[in-house]
């Protein structure tokens, strides 16, 4: 009974006592600005990737060496750069839910790890299907590789660690828990991958200069791909919010009826 | 300080007297090292190059069975909650336990190391640098498996979700840990700065992780008995 009558309060969106920065990201006017820039952000996503595409295939020249397989890059390259961009913003989120108890905080952090995750595996399944002609391998264990192969093992982590709590504030403050550890450790993880690459395998030296007819397809890609990750972010931590509604709604309902007489064990 | 002592030796007498707790540990790690052979053939020349890698490997994982007991079964009792309202600080309750760790597990899968190289025809002259590099290597396994420990205290299938979590932040150590062996077995004596570099970049990972672990432990500690 106790807990039942407790629950409503737990609802993320508490309205008393807020500081200014809690009132610009009170749940409820999220929802309202969230519900105008959305299509905003979705569309010009759209637009922009279309766009992108086209000049990707129709307007970008083939490479002397790589041929057709160039446009891989295309793909390739926001998907690492949205990786990464991904897990600084669930650790911006994490350290403000954690220091400043933000309410949008662990809604913006839950919702941007499946996405940042998306996004890593699609960065490590387009650099795999690219070296395949390249290099002649699926996977090479390149320092770049494996250090976002271990990039995706941290969000696979932060999603398991979250899905095995029951209790959805613990679950949120665990998780800030380890994406800060994890951001704190990153660079450590990265150098030791680099040292240990150098050890074993000489660079294979990719990094030349690009083309400015390649480059422009490129941060038109970027950018597309960035708008798509703020919409679906933004969609996300729409969901999220609706979701704790729903459940708030919901325990509030049941503890409603408990607390009236039930006509059924009345008879 | 002196509570600090006090802990570790609570938590090593337990370690010793709840019975089985280290010699598990050890018993996996030398099944871990006694498959090996097994599954790659019994080529020592192909042993002796991979020993070092198999060591470590073999020793995280051994130390990783063995992590949940850092808070478990005092989070069980209600001995966690007494220590968290003591005056000694959370964050030096997690130094101590994560350090009575590294004694009760660490250090004896460290000394084990070496008569685990023998199946693996590893070479004499690299024992000094396999026992120095696994003794310098496990308090970072001890106190960053702290925080895993910590994080997955009230976690459903907490042994599962500790490898996950845990075992991406091992791999500075385990780099550096094979890489100083490796620098020791491949070319003996020439390089003696390869194994050096390794080894103090080992140790800082060890001194850094003694600092953070306890401090990241501690919060999701506190997080977790609020």
């Amino acid at each position: 009974m106790q807990s039942h009558s407790s629950n409503p309060d737990q609802r993320p969106d508490h309205r008393q006592g807020q500081s200014l920065a809690q009132r610009l990201a009170n749940p409820t006017r999220f929802m309202e600005l969230s519900a105008k820039l959305l299509p905003a952000f979705a569309g010009a996503a759209t637009a922009v990737i279309l766009y992108g595409l086209f000049l990707v295939f129709f307007n970008s020249p083939a490479d002397y060496q790589q041929g057709e397989t160039v446009r891989i890059m295309y793909i390739h390259v926001p998907s690492a750069w949205l990786s990464m961009m991904a897990y600084g913003l669930v650790a911006v989120s994490s350290f403000g839910l954690l220091v400043f108890r933000h309410p949008l905080a662990d809604v913006s952090a839950k919702a941007a790890v499946p996405i940042g995750a998306a996004f890593t595996f699609l960065a490590l399944l387009t650099g795999s299907l690219w070296g395949k002609p390249m290099w002649g391998t699926y996977w090479v264990w390149d320092a770049r590789l494996t250090s976002v192969l271990v990039l995706f093992f941290l969000y696979l982590g932060l999603m398991a660690l979250r899905s095995s709590l029951e209790d959805e504030t613990l679950a949120a403050k665990l998780t800030a828990v380890l994406a800060l550890v994890g951001v704190t450790l990153l660079p450590i993880i990265k150098f030791s991958v680099n040292w240990w690459n150098t050890l074993h395998q000489p660079s294979t030296g990719f990094t030349t200069s690009i083309d400015p007819s390649m480059r422009w397809p490129l941060w038109i890609m970027a950018i597309g791909f960035s708008l798509l990750f703020f919409a679906m972010h933004m969609k996300g931590m729409r969901n999220e919010v609706l979701r704790r509604r729903v459940k708030a709604l919901r325990l509030a309902d049941v503890a409603r009826r408990e607390s009236a007489p039930d006509p059924v064990a009345a008879e | 300080m002196n509570n600090f002592l006090t802990l570790i030796a609570r938590d090593l007498k337990l370690a010793v007297r709840e019975g089985g707790a280290i010699g598990t540990a050890l018993g996996f790690f030398l099944l871990v090292v006694a498959m090996m052979p097994l599954g790659l053939g019994p080529d020592l020349k192909l042993l002796t190059r991979i020993a070092p890698g198999i060591l470590w490997i073999a020793l995280l994982l051994a130390a990783l069975l063995s992590l949940g007991r850092i808070f478990e079964s005092d989070a069980d009792d209600g001995a966690l909650d007494v220590m968290a309202t003591s005056p000694m600080p959370l964050e030096l309750v997690a130094a101590a336990k994560a350090a009575a760790h590294w004694i009760s597990t660490g250090i004896p899968l460290a000394l084990l190391a070496p008569v685990l190289g023998i199946l693996l025809n590893l070479d004499i002259a690299a024992y000094p640098a396999l026992i120095a590099t696994m003794l310098a290597g496990t308090p970072a396994v001890s106190f960053i498996g702290a925080i895993g420990a910590a994080l997955t205290l009230k976690a459903r299938r907490g042994g599962l979700l500790l490898a996950l979590v845990v075992l991406p932040l091992y791999i500075p150590t385990l780099i550096f840990g094979i890489s100083a062996v490796s620098a020791v077995t491949l070319n003996m004596g020439a390089q003696s700065g390869a194994f050096l570099s390794s080894f103090l970049i080992l140790i800082a990972i060890s001194l850094a992780s003694v600092v953070l672990g306890p401090l990241a432990a501690a919060a999701a500690l506190r997080i977790q008995m609020q």
